[in-house]
């Protein structure tokens, strides 16, 4: 591991001496891989205008494939033909490329901008940073969005996890993703399991039964989804009662298209969002890539990109600066997932679980559903 | 319908219709051409002239598809049986492996461990040791996070011996220390089988100059050291661009001479040498009893718990072959264990229930086309071309707008607060309450579907019709038959091929279809052509959506066979 | 069809036109009725009121126009009246069904499509048939009136709110139009499949053309596999074509920018092009040789026998007949390339986003009408490029003297 450490640190070296030497040994177009949608506007508003401002030689594409990011890259890879130059992906994927020796590994300090107070990258970003490939741009959280206007008279909003599978109180559907993560979480939780022991009772196969079991309560009453835009579509028009998506995609629907929806902050489930770099990139492209890695994820940058989205910036630094919408300019600090308010009943996402179980979880699941 | 011979019956039979074949076959004796020659030999010349010429015509558009079509797509199918990557990651480990009794209760000891380590040091250099982790996670979970959790203390396990040498002999520490010992004649042989072994993990070449041969004697007297020395040096050479002999070895050498110097003869070995690194190495072998002492074994354990599970290494040992039948027997719900081949627990079987699903979904989705296609294409057929023509738009509408569109349309229409539901609820039919589900069920796949393929009915109906004479049911009504006795025995058997076009074509297209039912179909309206997209680009497990890919195509093959016999390939018409 | 018209006698009032009326009416009125829960006081009213448009209609034969309009109307104002500007389309809506049965039946019109010696019963066959295919149509239309509808949508979602229900100015909006029209995210999308579509089609319908000629000839070794291999696009599912051809074309492309030193996006616009041409070949395959199944050899003879050679021959003889063979496997060929999703997402790259996977990324990540505007322009596109080809078809019939069909 020495080895390849010190031979990382070098490249790191070199590439942070080119960036500052020789602006013309870097490539000028950059192909960056995002979500699309929101999300990627307001990574175009935040990190690359600004960047394009500052380099006006330079071009970038995006390429709206992160969801298929994974697969692309193992077949660029296998094909020898790597096109993209930098990928966001979700923090499971990263971890996952980096495994398969997808992604290159980065070295955070030398790679990225200390904090403004002079703190190193590593530790501004602290835990965040899973995967020696991860590069973290934000914190979201996948939670419930609930119709207002649905909800019984008499009752009370829904505030709980467990809620979902009180279909007395609450009738009509929910939408739930089409996949076993966080959805087992989420009903061994109101199985009365404890929270530290989810992925014990998970492990086994009585455990993933109970849990399959608690969601045959529900299976009914549920719309199953697997594209983000779903749930926030499926509530505006009424079709389900309360679903799980993405917090930044209710922020849209609450906030700036103003349906009677809200946010039920119970037992969300964090996760994480940043940037990979593809390995055996060519290197004037690679000293491109770093260069723009490096500004676009410095303390005012990824505080800028919560001007646009309702995802909490992934360094500690920038928490402060996050300030006003653009457009609306409402506060965003309330509305981000971190926010105390917000944040009461959280459940950590446990990536290496999840690495090991998926396959096999995935087929139970996937045979539940289908019976 | 015209009288062409079909080419298959047609081929070494004298041409109908040519009435000089016929004329020649009538009398006895060869009948002479014009320029001469036997008139036979000059027809079967025009033949073969004609076939030549036919190939001409067919042969760029083959090589197209077959280049850029067959070609790739039976390197995906192959997929569905490769399984190097076990064989190709850990090669000797494997090769150690065989002699292991799989039926035994006990995990294989330190003649597979030892191995293992330095294939796996090896693999995780090259970041190859998750791939096969994750192979074998397929098939047993959990695996996935041994390989890589193990993988993460290959060099603590090196270091612990590396720091002990260092300790007995500063030498140990140097780059050129270890290069002017290993290095020598006589091993070009290990050199080029290691290089090869690298190729195949890696899938490069790996080709070019080490810069390093090592040494016959040394591989003699330290073989694992000297294997393991022989690696590095050609990662360090050529996937790093380095020069050998400046280049501190990895951990995993310190750890090969560890483990050579726990077999007494090279101990004994070594006190006869009197090579590069006498001094060092005689000092460690009196020194031994100062490295570790736990077996690899014992340092894979503390590692992971689970390199001591039996089932672990059974099932490394069942797919470690070049070859499996893994996948297919996966894709119908079967599992490989020692004990032979086994269903899979009833909680995981899926498979066969999807494939049983598309293909009855396919049929009543063909059904239903046929059903609202052929009233639809008889009006065609048989109105004036003006309005039919006008007409036609609408059939081919829907084909402008994009099959999203659509689908996404269909699901404003379907969904329970959605247009039809609305309308109900409105006029009083439905009650609010009890709002009709439509959709995410199959019901909304096959309405769904059934619109989408419909023109694929209508047009080759419309085509096939089109060509039945009117006259004919007038014929028949004329005769005496009633409405329905003339349009069942004179009509409709002639407007058989263009139903038979239309099912083939639109069967096909609905079991192969995956976007629809992904957006309508909500749990038990999917298909297998979604899991298949799922293990494409969700799960990565790409062995297995070949096999079922595989599956899949022939069935549809089999259909397609079963179509030419019956009703002729020739007989499928679109439009035109 | 007014001097065919004449011929018909007019049905009885009393014993046909008005109790029919009277029944299709209340039907109308049941369904109405049911609206304020009242279905049976419904089908009365309306019973009486389709009796009334009958009689109406029976005594004013002449002026069809005016009276027609004149219930239009009267029916839309009750439905106004009666609910909201909602029930103003329906009202207008029954208020020309029902005119319009009034004057058919009572016309004797219903009888004008089929021979004067047909039966009642085989009249009301062939009647209820045509309202039959009627509904079919109906059915491949129906989902393009949301699509339509909701890309005036003042909203960012596919829903029909209160206000557009209601037709209010403030629920519609063209806002989806500019954003299509006027983004970048859109019209280079566009640009892309009209780049790549006419040229995929190109070369299936020029290579296809070949082939199904070739195919077609009496003598072909080993004709039936060559057909299985060329008819396979459209048979191997689609999700294992776009990774199969991925691995393919990802070296290819590699070779052409490094070897040939070729520009990388011309490049990816070829990968793209290639892949589409051979999803597009069984298309053109199947429509061209079942063109030529029906063409009279004889005729290639004749032109040879004159002199022609096999090009003249071709080009002049053969390929006049063909045509519409080949022009609709073009068609089918470039709706394949302009509507595939799964083949461009795996063997395009950015540079190369078409419409399809625009629309696809479009769902999936943000909820907007905008997809909804483009397939309506499409929509309005091809019906004018359909419309256009069949009066140019009827003029070139006009022109040649013969009779439009």
């Amino acid at each position: 591991m020495k080895l390849t450490t010190t031979l990382l640190t070098s490249t790191a070296l070199t590439v942070a001496a080119g960036v500052a030497a020789h602006a013309q040994d870097m490539a000028n177009d950059m192909t960056l891989v995002s979500w699309g949608g929101a999300y990627q506007a307001s990574q175009q508003k935040a990190y690359a205008e600004p960047y394009m401002e500052n380099n006006p030689e330079v071009s970038i594409v995006w390429d709206e494939s992160s969801n298929e990011a994974v697969a692309k890259l193992r077949a660029m890879n296998e094909a020898g033909n790597i096109t993209w130059d930098l990928v966001d992906v979700v923090a499971s994927d990263a971890m996952r490329l980096c495994d398969e020796g997808l992604a290159m590994e980065i070295d955070h300090d030398e790679a990225l901008a200390a904090a403004p107070d002079g703190t190193k990258a590593s530790d501004d970003f602290g835990d965040l940073i899973v995967s020696d490939c991860f590069i973290p741009q934000i914190v979201y959280s996948t939670t419930f969005g609930y119709r207002t206007d649905m909800v019984p008279e008499g009752a009370e909003a829904p505030n709980d996890i467990c809620d979902v599978w009180d279909t007395e109180t609450y009738p009509g559907k929910r939408s739930l993703e089409k996949r076993p993560i966080n959805n087992m979480e989420w009903a061994l939780l109101c199985d009365g399991v404890a929270k530290d022991k989810v992925y014990d009772v998970l492990a086994t196969d009585e455990g993933q039964q109970r849990a399959l079991d608690k969601l045959d309560e529900i299976k009914d009453d549920v719309i199953w989804w697997s594209a983000g835009a779903d749930t926030p579509q499926l509530l505006a028009d009424g079709e389900v009662f309360m679903g799980s998506t993405y917090n930044g995609r209710l922020f849209s629907a609450i906030v700036e298209q103003d349906q009677p929806i809200a946010m039920m902050w119970d037992a969300q489930v964090f996760d994480l969002d940043g940037w990979i770099v593809p390995a055996g990139l060519p290197k004037d492209r690679l000293a491109r890539v770093m260069d723009f890695l490096n500004f676009a994820t410095d303390t005012q940058r990824l505080a800028d990109q919560a001007k646009y989205i309702s995802y909490g910036p992934a360094r500690e630094s920038s928490a402060p600066l996050v300030g006003k919408h653009a457009d609306l300019g409402i506060d965003m600090a309330p509305h981000m997932p971190t926010d105390p308010n917000n944040a009461k009943n959280t459940f950590l996402y446990n990536y290496e679980f999840w690495a090991d179980y998926r396959d096999d979880i995935d087929a139970k699941f996937q045979a539940w559903l289908a019976q | 319908m015209s009288n062409v011979t079909d080419a298959t019956t047609g081929a070494g039979e004298p041409v109908p219709g040519d009435n000089d074949t016929q004329a020649a076959k009538a009398e006895n004796g060869p009948v002479m051409a014009a320029d001469g020659r036997p008139l036979k030999q000059t027809l079967r010349r025009t033949l073969r002239r004609e076939k030549m010429r036919a190939l001409l015509l067919i042969a760029p558009l083959l090589v197209f598809v077959v280049v850029t079509f067959i070609v790739p797509i039976l390197s995906m199918l192959f997929r569905s049986v490769e399984n190097d990557i076990v064989q190709n990651t850990m090669p000797e480990a494997v090769q150690a492996l065989q002699a292991w009794d799989e039926q035994g209760t006990e995990p294989p000891g330190d003649e597979v461990f030892v191995p293992l380590y330095f294939d796996l040091f090896k693999a995780s250099e090259a970041k190859q040791h998750t791939q096969a982790g994750n192979r074998l996670n397929y098939e047993q979970p959990g695996l996935s996070s041994m390989f890589r959790s193990t993988g993460r203390d290959f060099d603590d396990m090196g270091e612990a011996f590396q720091d002990v040498f260092e300790e007995i002999d500063p030498a140990f520490g140097k780059a050129e220390f270890w290069y002017e010992m290993l290095s020598g004649e006589g091993g070009k042989a290990l050199l080029e089988d290691r290089r090869a072994l690298y190729a195949a993990m890696t899938g490069e070449t790996m080709s070019g100059d080490v810069g390093f041969a090592p040494s016959a004697d040394m591989a003699q007297m330290l073989p694992w050291t000297t294997k393991a020395y022989t690696d590095f040096a050609i990662w360090t050479a050529i996937k790093e661009n380095d020069t050998v002999a400046e280049e501190n070895p990895w951990e995993a050498v310190y750890a090969a001479l560890g483990q050579d110097l726990r077999s007494p003869e090279t101990v004994v070995a070594i006190a006869g040498y009197s090579g590069p690194g006498a001094v060092a190495l005689k000092a460690a072998a009196e020194n031994r009893d100062q490295l570790p002492q736990d077996s690899f074994r014992e340092m894979f354990v503390a590692s992971d718990k689970d390199w001591e599970s039996v089932q672990a290494w059974r099932t490394i040992s069942l797919f470690s072959p070049p070859v499996t039948a893994g996948y297919f027997l996966n894709s119908v719900d079967l599992t490989k264990t020692v004990n032979g081949i086994e269903a899979r627990p009833e909680t995981q079987q899926i498979y066969l229930t999807l494939f049983q699903r598309t293909m009855v979904m396919s049929l009543i989705i063909t059904g239903s086309c046929i059903l609202l296609g052929y009233p639809v294409a008889w009006l065609l057929a048989n109105l004036p071309l003006r309005t039919a023509n006008v007409l036609m738009i609408l059939v081919l509408l829907p084909f402008w707008t994009s099959l999203l569109v659509r689908t996404s349309a269909w699901k404003v229409l379907l969904q329970q607060q959605g247009v039809i539901n609305e309308i109900l609820v409105w006029l009083g039919f439905v009650d609010d309450a009890n709002r009709l589900i439509l959709m995410n069920n199959a019901t909304g796949t096959v309405i769904a579907m059934t619109h989408i393929l419909l023109p694929f009915m209508i047009l080759p109906l419309y085509s096939v019709m089109k060509t039945i004479p009117p006259t004919y049911l007038r014929a028949a009504k004329s005769l005496g038959a009633t409405n329905w006795t003339a349009f069942w025995r004179v009509y409709f058997p002639q407007s058989v091929p263009g139903i038979g076009a239309g099912s083939i074509l639109v069967f096909i297209l609905s079991i192969g279809y995956y976007i629809t039912p992904e957006i309508v179909g909500g749990t038990d309206g999917v298909f297998i052509s979604n899991r298949i997209a799922y293990h494409i680009s969700s799960s990565l497990n790409w062995g297995l959506a070949a096999a079922l890919g595989s599956i899949l195509l022939i069935v549809v093959l089999a259909l397609y066979w079963c179509y030419d016999r019956i009703v002729g390939i020739d007989n499928v018409k679109l439009g035109g | 069809m007014s001097n065919l018209t004449v011929d018909i006698p007019r049905p009885p009032l009393n014993s046909f036109t008005l109790p029919l009326m009277a029944v299709f009416a209340g039907c109308f009125g049941f369904v109405v009725g049911n609206v304020f829960a009242q279905p049976l006081i419904g089908f009365l009213i309306g019973a009486a009121i389709g009796a009334g448009v009958a009689l109406l209609a029976h005594s004013l034969p002449r002026s069809r126009r005016n009276v027609r309009l004149g219930l239009i109307v009267v029916f839309g104002l009750i439905g106004l009246i009666l609910v909201g500007p909602g029930a103003l389309v329906a009202g207008l809506l029954i208020g020309a069904i029902l005119s319009w049965a009034a004057y058919w039946l009572g016309s004797g019109a219903y009888r004008s499509s089929v021979p004067t010696y047909y039966t009642a019963r085989q009249t009301l066959w062939h009647n209820s048939f045509l309202f039959i295919c009627g509904l079919v149509f109906f059915f491949l239309i129906a989902p393009l009136i949301p699509v339509i509808w909701l890309s005036f949508n003042a909203e960012n979602f596919f829903t029909f709110t209160p206000e557009m229900l209601n037709f209010q100015a403030e629920g519609y909006s063209l806002k989806h139009y500019r954003d299509f029209l006027g983004t970048e995210e859109w019209m280079v999308p566009l640009k892309n499949s009209l780049i790549i579509a006419p040229f995929a089609t190109f070369i299936s319908v020029s290579l296809g053309t070949l082939a199904a000629i070739g195919l077609s000839q009496s003598h072909v070794p080993g004709r039936q596999a060559i057909m299985a291999i060329l008819i396979s696009p459209m048979i191997v599912p689609l999700i294992i074509s776009a990774t199969g051809m991925f691995f393919f074309y990802a070296p290819l492309g590699n070779w052409l920018e490094a070897t040939l030193g070729l520009n990388q996006s011309f490049v990816g616009y070829v990968k793209v092009i290639l892949a589409h041409a051979v999803l597009g070949v069984p298309f053109v395959i199947i429509t061209v040789t079942a063109t030529l199944v029906g063409f009279d050899k004889s005729l290639t003879r004749a032109a040879a026998n004159m002199g022609a050679n096999p090009v003249t021959t071709f080009f002049r003889v053969q390929m006049p007949l063909i045509l519409p063979g080949v022009i609709s496997g073009g068609l089918f060929a470039f709706i394949t390339s302009f509507d595939e999703v799964v083949v461009v997402l795996f063997v395009g790259s950015a540079q190369q986003q078409t419409l399809p996977w625009q629309m696809f990324t479009g769902l999936r990540e943000q909820i907007s009408p905008t997809i909804l505007a483009a397939a309506t322009i499409l929509v309005t596109v091809s019906i004018c490029l359909l419309t256009t080809v069949e009066l140019l078809r009827r003029r070139s019939e006009r022109l040649r003297g013969m009779s439009p069909g």
